[in-house]
């Protein structure tokens, strides 16, 4: 009986398991991801994230001046690059940081992006290195 | 957009001069100098840096870059509060460029951490159309205040203004005017020179600050012009010069006794009296190097003792980080110390003779943290 118990136990736990990461029920949770600047650097730089799955992305900027966090692919970036769009409202995957601030946007990952870039793209940032990564999968 | 910096050094018991002076078709310019589009002058910058009893002379000058670029201006790191900020004799750099530079041919008569409170705003001036403040405050307050004030500083400025903030939270700020400047006449290109004057026992000169919003691979180009009582000692210690215009590195073109005929002419130019006439140290230091190796400054020993602070040259940081500025030795043994240095100076010098974390981009690998 106290074996039988156990299993049962194991086996609920591992079937709850399995349902957090099922691709097709991720879009369902979502999880918070803190992201910070300093000195023009993102902290963490590489994200893993599940297909599918939505994140909700608070990102604190301790820098003195204002920031970008952008998300998606590399050609995405290059248009983000060469635009001239000096700020960005908060929408999903896009965001400007002022200086000092912290901002929050929710993005969900579409099952097949492989993975995606998130950046800063006002004057020199990017270049300087003020991007990061996020794996899908 | 244009900047340019040259600094010379001069270590006579108390007196260090920074200075940087650019060639004279080109124009002089000092501090970390932004745009609104995020570009930086690429020029060669000029600055004097004269240090005498205790007393360092800042001598720089700061170029008008057009009536609309009305959002440049620059920031220069200090080692100390300055006492006053008025305009500099008009033609003292060009004559330490003359000195160690002379033309080839002809000798023609022309020629912290930070404390999250806000900066505070120590001395406010003008100088001609410049507008100049002087703000005590850690890399965040200083950096706010400039992106508040119209300062658009690039991507490297945090981890830059951290830099210096964490060893001297002393920051001057100079910004033309451009409504003054067309009502006074400036020229685009034209310089206004300053002096800065800082009671500091151990003068050091800003270098990492000149690859500010620079591409890894630009090269920083200045002339630090030092006068001392005695042969100055640096870090990191200067190359002689091997006549290659493409070396890279601190490089050592002159160091000998500062010529009667130099420190005559220097005292002659307007509010340059404050030069002794002899006795002084001439060293001249061509800095050419790469922005990504730029990540540190110049310390100088000035008392003779031939050991400049790490923490000067930016290679360390004070033990104390609160926002202090170094472990400067109380100010009534430096009076002593340098006026011993000055008679033994003097003594000596009949004698001498002439001498990051995380992923960067491509391109910014190697930069210090």
């Amino acid at each position: 009986m106290k074996h039988r118990g156990i299993v049962a136990f194991v086996v609920a736990l591992l079937a709850a398991g399995a349902t957090a990461c099922d691709p097709a029920n991720a879009s369902n949770e979502i999880r918070t991801v803190h992201v910070t600047i300093h000195f023009s650097s993102f902290e963490p730089s590489v994200l893993d994230v599940a297909p599918g799955e939505t994140v909700r992305f608070v990102v604190e900027n301790a820098d003195p001046i204002d920031h970008e966090f952008l998300i998606g692919d590399g050609q995405l970036q290059q248009v983000h690059e060469e635009g001239t769009e000096a700020y960005h409202p908060p929408r999903p995957g896009e965001m400007s940081v002022p200086a000092r601030g912290t901002q929050v946007t929710t993005f969900t990952f579409a099952a097949d992006a492989g993975s995606l870039i998130f950046g800063c793209h006002l004057p020199g940032h990017y270049a300087y290195g003020m991007r990061g990564e996020i794996s899908i999968g | 957009m244009a900047g340019s910096r040259i600094v010379r050094t001069s270590i006579v018991g108390a007196l260090v001069a920074l200075a940087v002076i650019g060639p004279a078709a080109t124009a002089l310019a000092c501090g970390g100098l932004v745009a609104p589009n995020g570009t930086v002058n690429l020029l060669r910058t000029t600055t004097l840096a004269a240090y005498h009893r205790g007393v360092e002379h800042y001598v720089t000058s700061f170029q008008f870059a057009g009536k609309d670029a009305g959002e440049v201006g620059s920031i220069v790191p200090l080692p100390g509060v300055p006492t006053k900020v008025v305009k500099a004799g008009g033609w003292t750099l060009q004559r330490l460029v003359l000195e160690t530079q002379p033309p080839v041919a002809t000798l023609a008569a022309e020629d912290g951490r930070v404390a999250a409170s806000p900066a505070q705003v120590l001395l406010e001036t003008q100088v001609d159309a410049l507008d100049i403040t002087v703000l005590k405050g850690g890399a965040v307050a200083v950096g706010t205040w400039a992106t508040e004030h119209g300062f658009l500083l690039p991507p490297d400025a945090p981890e830059v203004l951290d830099f210096y903030a964490r060893r001297s939270p002393i920051f001057l700020a100079a910004r033309f005017n451009a409504e003054r400047a067309q009502e006074q006449g400036v020229q685009t290109g034209e310089g206004t020179p300053i002096q800065i004057t800082i009671p500091t026992p151990n003068p050091w000169v800003p270098l990492r600050i000149l690859s500010l919003g620079r591409q890894p691979n630009e090269l920083v180009q200045a002339d630090v012009f030092l006068l001392t009582d005695v042969p100055p000692a640096t870090l990191p210690q200067t190359i002689e010069s091997n006549g290659d215009p493409g070396q890279r590195g601190l490089i050592q073109e002159v160091s000998e006794p500062a010529s009667a005929s130099l420190m005559q002419d220097l005292r002659s130019d307007e509010r340059m009296g404050w030069l002794p006439s002899r006795g002084m140290w001439l060293t001249s230091i061509n800095v050419n190097e790469e922005a990504r190796r730029l990540t540190h400054d110049l310390a100088i020993d000035a008392s003779g003792f031939g050991r400049p602070s790490p923490v000067a040259a930016g290679l360390a940081f004070p033990v104390i980080g609160d926002g202090a500025s170094f472990p400067w030795v109380p100010w009534a043994a430096v009076g002593l110390i340098a006026t011993l240095i000055a008679a033994v100076v003097a003594t000596r010098a009949g004698r001498s003779a002439g001498r990051r974390r995380g992923r960067v981009g491509p391109g910014w690998d190697g930069r210090a943290a």
